[in-house]
């Protein structure tokens, strides 16, 4: 009895496989890294999707300051572009703590992790100096509907990124402790996906508040 | 104190009520019991090891599906008071006091939504999927027990605000401004809000789980022109979960940060735009009832096709339907409230795209006619589950185009005809689409079917119930009388609601029968026994396993050759008198149980409960728990456990020999 003539064999393997299943069907499950992967962009997709009903409100709330004051006398575009460039060169930095991590170098990998950790930190901390000054001026949440739209967005933006710094520190332990593991460069996967996803973002955010704001 | 207990205190439980007390207290005496049984049986630690911490998708399937049936009685349970009130409070209070009144209808659709109709579904995709498509477990085994318990702790929490404070009286969505902290000062929109955030997230994890289980998890040779149209539908429904629940969250949060820190997202002061709460909640809404109805659409599909004896009729056709339907269902929304005043162009195109699903749907009633004509039809419970769905379903859509008409829609706004219509949709399409489920999969489930009689029994008394409940609620809307009302002086009305309450009357006999069904059922399970792994004659996968399945599903991946994949193999099984070829068995790895799930919903019910009644101290320390069980979770060592390959074989050959049996049966007969 051989396969060919028994067309259809209840199990047994292909003999004809090329290289790992990508999942389309023909070869059988993917393989685990690429499930986790594209399950990941899945949940990313889904977040970009929660900003977006953010950005909207934001959009609907942009001229209903209620007699406050608008985006124009209170966005300060220099201190916004050292946030911007403290949260890209993170990402190029998060891109090197992934190569550190394909080269299975500890070195490459925590310094990279390392400098990814303060640019997000810097970031970060000008953000709240930031709304620390605008509550300062009497232009809180609470002042118009225009305000807490912008606080909801952008803190929502920044409250991703703080889970992101805990996210890494945890990373970074968990390489120390156990090493270049299969599931934990699965996680480092995720972790840049995640960290460039957030890069995504704050461009909308710099290019829809900031730039159409402080324009208005 | 306030630093202890935030604003919880003594005067939060409702001791001057009796009714929520004392079914609260029954509620309590009954899980006390429950809890002492197990425990004097020496059952706990099997359900801890078997049940609580498994990862496996039937398991977790099979709680979901429990979660929602014991929902149902609560649901029920406040439908059934609002029809007596209603019945009885004609010049008269009635008597539920209208904060009572209020509270009781917002539970309702709250319950029924989020805790019966999405766990239901969640239950019979989590259970049918993987075994559909060939595999052994869903894309991300942990995180489906994270999102079960997630569910749970949503409803916990529901169930809570019974006796610790109150729940909220909006309505089953918070509309604004009356939800704003200026109007709705106490905790039940809190509560609302944080159960529904929480069991949120576990939708949203249960439908991207679900949308990789199917992109990327399926037997060799299962292309999408093969799956079974169950799997198309879940897809569909899980692609709207992902790009639907996110909404929600925002939406919530906005309103959460209205009522705690004073934004003015919703509010009449400072800007706040209460309508931008209606597009936005109902960008979520209208998605998800689609999210609900698709997955019943794919159980008709299945139930139809098999107990016809044929293929469904248009495959093609009915992915193109479902996939219109998963598309059109984020375009409709604005038609929840064509009275805002978007204008008469604005209304005229959302009416005319809601008018428009009705073609998708349609295509769907045609197909499922055409299967069944023609067929060997075997009218079991299953099929008349669907059966009394396609006529109830039709009526409903078509009050739905109705209702679609702008111009209509003005005068039937927050009617009872709307209520008629979307029960109509929802116990037709959705809950009848449950009970087919759960009829057509139990036995796959548990190894023994559900008893056939009493069954059908239940059916009838569901479905005349159901007229006779929700007819003359079309008829009230047009007399006029709007949802929500706590008494009446309008006689006219009268008559009506009184056979409304008749038929809940109707409809609770068939909730016994169904409680009847379950325990004889259990009781005579030996003769319900089924034997061989395929006791409808199915036609996908699912049946090509035995009942119960093993844990790993299937000893060696099935290998698809054509749509209906299993009726193809047992034709040719037929046809040769012998089954495929021993396989060569090998080991296999299952992921290992896992208590996360249990403890992360532990510390989100903590979290939840602590915002609510603004304990601060305590939803920092859940906040933490959950970190460190995740923390806990990333540092195990040992994630897979191996199952021999001669284990696997033994397994394997008792399933052959009970095919091979069969096959002989089949061919005796």
């Amino acid at each position: 009895m051989s396969a060919a003539a028994d067309p259809r064999p209840l199990g047994g393997n292909r003999a004809d496989r090329r290289g790992p299943s990508t999942g389309a069907g023909r070869d059988g499950p993917a393989s685990t890294r690429i499930v986790v992967g594209f399950g990941f962009w899945i949940f990313l997709l889904s977040d970009i999707v929660m900003f977006s009903a953010f950005f909207a409100a934001y959009a609907v709330l942009a001229g209903a300051t209620a007699g406050g004051p608008s985006g124009l006398q209170l966005f300060d575009l220099k201190s916004v572009a050292w946030e911007t460039g403290c949260l890209l060169l993170s990402s190029f930095a998060c891109g090197v703590a992934s190569v550190g991590a394909t080269l299975k170098s500890f070195r490459i990998f925590q310094i990279a992790m390392a400098a990814t950790f303060v640019l997000g930190a810097l970031f970060l901390g000008l953000e709240i100096k930031e709304f620390v000054g605008l509550v300062a001026r009497g232009a809180g949440p609470q002042r118009s509907a225009f305000l807490s739209a912008f606080f909801a967005l952008v803190g929502c933006h920044g409250l991703h990124v703080t889970i992101g710094l805990l996210w890494l520190l945890t990373m970074m332990a968990q390489v120390q402790s156990k090493g270049f593991r299969e599931d934990i460069q699965r996680r480092i996967l995720c972790f840049n996906l995640f960290w460039h996803a957030l890069d995504i973002i704050w461009v909308g955010v710099f290019t829809i508040v900031y730039l159409l704001g402080a324009g208005l | 104190m306030s630093f202890l207990f935030g604003k919880l205190s003594w005067s939060a439980v409702p001791l001057d009520q009796p009714l929520p007390m004392v079914s609260a207290g029954v509620i309590g005496l009954a899980l006390a019991g429950v809890a002492i049984w197990v425990i004097r049986k020496g059952w706990a630690p099997y359900l801890w090891r078997e049940w609580i911490t498994s990862v496996d998708h039937k398991r977790i399937g099979v709680m979901y599906c429990v979660l929602a049936l014991v929902m149902l009685l609560r649901g029920f349970s406040d439908a059934i008071l609002m029809r007596s009130q209603q019945a009885v409070a004609f010049h008269a209070p009635g008597f539920l006091p209208p904060e009572h009144y209020n509270q009781i209808f917002s539970a309702h659709g709250t319950i029924m939504i989020f805790f019966v109709g999405m766990p239901f579904m969640f239950g019979l995709m989590n259970f049918v999927l993987p075994l559909q498509l060939g595999v052994r477990d869903v894309a991300f085994p942990t995180l489906n027990s994270v999102a079960f318990w997630l569910t749970c702790s949503g409803a916990l929490l529901v169930n809570i605000s019974l006796v610790v404070g109150e729940f909220q009286r909006t309505g089953w969505l918070p509309y604004p401004p009356l939800s704003e902290i200026a109007y709705s000062p106490g905790v039940g929109v809190d509560y609302w809000l944080w159960a529904l955030s929480i069991s949120g997230v576990g939708s949203l994890i249960g439908g991207i789980n679900l949308v990789t289980t199917i992109l990327k998890m399926r037997a060799p040779g299962m292309n999408y022109m093969r799956m079974p149209m169950f799997c198309w539908t879940a897809l569909a429904s899980n692609l709207l979960i992902v790009a639907a629940f996110p909404i929600l969250t925002a939406t919530s949060a906005m309103l959460l940060l209205d009522r705690y820190v004073g934004f003015h997202f919703f509010t009449n002061t400072g800007g706040g735009n209460m309508m931008m709460f209606m597009n936005l909640i109902w960008a979520w809404g209208h998605p998800e009832v689609y999210i609900l109805i698709l997955p019943a659409f794919g159980i008709f599909s299945e139930v139809i096709s098999t107990f016809s004896g044929k293929p469904l009729f248009g495959y093609r056709s009915m992915v193109l339907a479902t996939l219109a339907i998963c598309v059109l269902a984020f375009m409709v929304w604005l038609h929840h409230f064509f009275t805002m005043g978007a204008g008469a162009n604005v209304n005229a195109v959302f009416g005319i795209l809601t008018t428009v699903i009705a073609v998708p749907t349609g295509v769907k009633v045609f197909n499922w006619l055409f299967t069944l004509y023609g067929g060997s039809v075997r009218f079991s419970s299953a099929l008349l589950w669907s059966l009394g769905f396609m006529v109830t379903f039709v009526i409903g859509g078509m009050t739905g185009v109705l209702l679609a008409v702008p111009p209509a829609d003005f005068l039937l706004h927050n009617s009872l005809f709307l209520v008629a219509h979307f029960h109509n949709v929802i116990i037709g399409g959705v809950l009848f689409g449950a009970f087919a489920g759960y009829t057509y999969w139990f036995p796959k489930a548990f190894g023994f079917r559900l008893h056939e009689g009493i069954g059908k029994a239940a059916f009838w008394f569901w479905l005349t119930g159901f007229y006779v409940a929700f007819m003359p609620l079309y008829w009230l809307g047009f007399l006029g009388m709007t949802r929500r009302m706590q008494h009446y002086d309008v006689a006219a009305w009268r008559p009506w609601l009184l056979v409304a309450a008749a038929g809940v009357g109707l409809i609770l006999i068939g909730v016994v029968l169904q409680a009847i069904q379950l325990f004889t059922s259990i009781r005579d399970r030996e003769s319900l026994r089924d034997t061989t792994g395929d006791p409808w004659d199915g036609r996908s996968l699912e049946w090509a396993t035995s009942s119960p399945p093993p844990v790993f599903n299937f000893a060696v991946l099935p290998n698809v050759q054509s749509e209906d994949a299993y009726w193809s193999m047992k034709s040719a099984a037929r046809e040769q008198q012998r089954l495929a070829r021993e396989p060569d068995y090998q080991a296999i790895e299952m992921p290992r149980n896992s208590p996360t799930g249990v403890v992360c919903a532990f510390f989100a019910t903590v979290v939840g409960f602590a915002l609510i009644w603004h304990i601060w101290w305590l939803a920092i320390f859940g906040l933490i728990g959950a970190y460190a069980t995740f923390a806990v979770f990333a540092w195990r060592d040992i994630t897979e456990e191996e199952i021999s390959a001669a284990e696997v074989g033994r397994m394997d050959r008792e399933n052959r020999e009970a095919r091979i049996e069969a096959l002989h049966a089949a061919d005796r007969a």
